[in-house]
């Protein structure tokens, strides 16, 4: 079984019904898995506060909301966080392609990289790192956790991860 | 007619309903004319208002009215798209459109002067657009319910803001009552 296909196993399984996506080319294969579940409610976002704003009104219409986007979108985001998800205490588990670690071709992804882990670490919120596909098994706990504490909660998926770019 | 004085007179419509209400002195306005379980008050994130209301739409049956604000419109425009091609028909985005930032002073926005909102929506591939005159907001939102089609609705009225005071009813209690008026 691919790595896609057993995270998104794992996002159905938490009873996740409500996915937003904004596309990154390491996150294309869980994207395509996303789409073709129908367990899952899958809407494309613009951009990712547009997608927290999504998951905030669908967690309150009683859906399970989870979105998937990159680490370089974090800085758009910061105020959303804050002044909706956090403020009114909101689950939303962050499934983000860490782009800008080991096996990164484009240098300019590793200015966004150096502040990921800062950002999320300002903003108070619980992160976990998958560096190697067995870092994965620790998903389903995640998201139970994230549902539990009514918090956002990031899950940063490096090249690495999943299995770097190819002939690079 | 000013933004609180169309509120004032949809009030009676909006009770009815789920309302997402936007950021700043909309919420205040409508919390001060018609407080009511079923109004999510928005207390920051200036733009988010229809993107609250469409994944609430989308979520549950029940129809959701989102009061926007022409500059939070401009702020997240490409809600529009995404509210375009995932047609939720128990959602109306009600644009309160006095062409300023009436929350920070009043300074002018572009749908104030060269830039059609409603023109916009439809580009952007919404089917139902309607502009209408502050007046006849009332009339309009009442159809586009019974009519259960998805509408954006551009109400033009003038720039102008009364005193109130601020919410301060706690985050978590407003979201804590909204949804359990959602269930009910």
């Amino acid at each position: 079984m691919s790595i896609s296909s057993k995270i998104v196993d794992d996002i159905v399984a938490a009873g996740i019904d409500f996915v937003t996506t904004v596309p990154c080319k390491q996150l294309a294969g869980v994207i395509d898995e996303v789409e073709n579940r129908e367990e899952i409610f899958h809407i494309p976002s613009n951009k990712e506060d547009e997608g927290m704003g999504l998951c905030a009104g669908a967690f309150m219409g009683g859906k399970k909301p989870l979105i998937i986007m990159q680490n370089t979108a974090i800085g758009v985001t910061i105020n959303t966080l804050a002044t909706l998800t956090q403020f009114y205490r909101m689950p939303l588990p962050m499934l983000i392609s860490y782009r800008g670690e080991l096996r990164e071709p484009v240098s300019c992804q590793v200015e966004m990289a150096v502040h990921t882990k800062a950002l999320l670490n300002q903003m108070l919120i619980p992160t976990y790192h998958f560096h190697k596909e067995s870092d994965a098994a620790e998903l389903p706990e995640i998201l139970k956790y994230t549902f539990m504490c009514n918090k956002p909660v990031a899950i940063l998926t490096d090249a690495s991860f999943w299995g770097g770019y190819g002939d690079q | 007619m000013i933004r609180s004085e169309i509120l004032r007179e949809i009030a009676p419509i909006l009770r009815d309903n789920l309302v997402v209400c936007n950021i700043g002195l909309p919420s205040q306005e409508l919390h001060m004319i018609d407080d009511q379980p079923t109004n999510f008050y928005m207390l920051g994130t200036m733009g988010l208002s229809s993107s609250i209301g469409l994944g609430l739409a989308l979520a549950q049956d029940k129809t959701v009215i989102s009061i926007d604000g022409d500059g939070s419109i401009l702020t997240n425009m490409g809600t529009l798209p995404t509210i375009a091609n995932n047609v939720a028909d128990n959602f109306v985005l009600l644009i309160i459109d006095n062409g300023s930032y009436g929350s920070t002073g009043d300074q002018p926005t572009y749908a104030g002067k060269k830039t059609s909102l409603a023109a916009v929506a439809s580009a952007c591939g919404c089917e139902n657009v309607i502009e209408c005159q502050d007046k006849d907001t009332g009339e309009v939102l009442q159809k586009a319910i019974n009519s259960k089609q998805m509408t954006i609705i551009i109400s033009k009225c003038d720039s102008g803001n009364i005193k109130l005071p601020v919410i301060t009813m706690d985050p978590v209690v407003i979201r804590h009552r909204f949804m359990e008026a959602v269930k009910a």
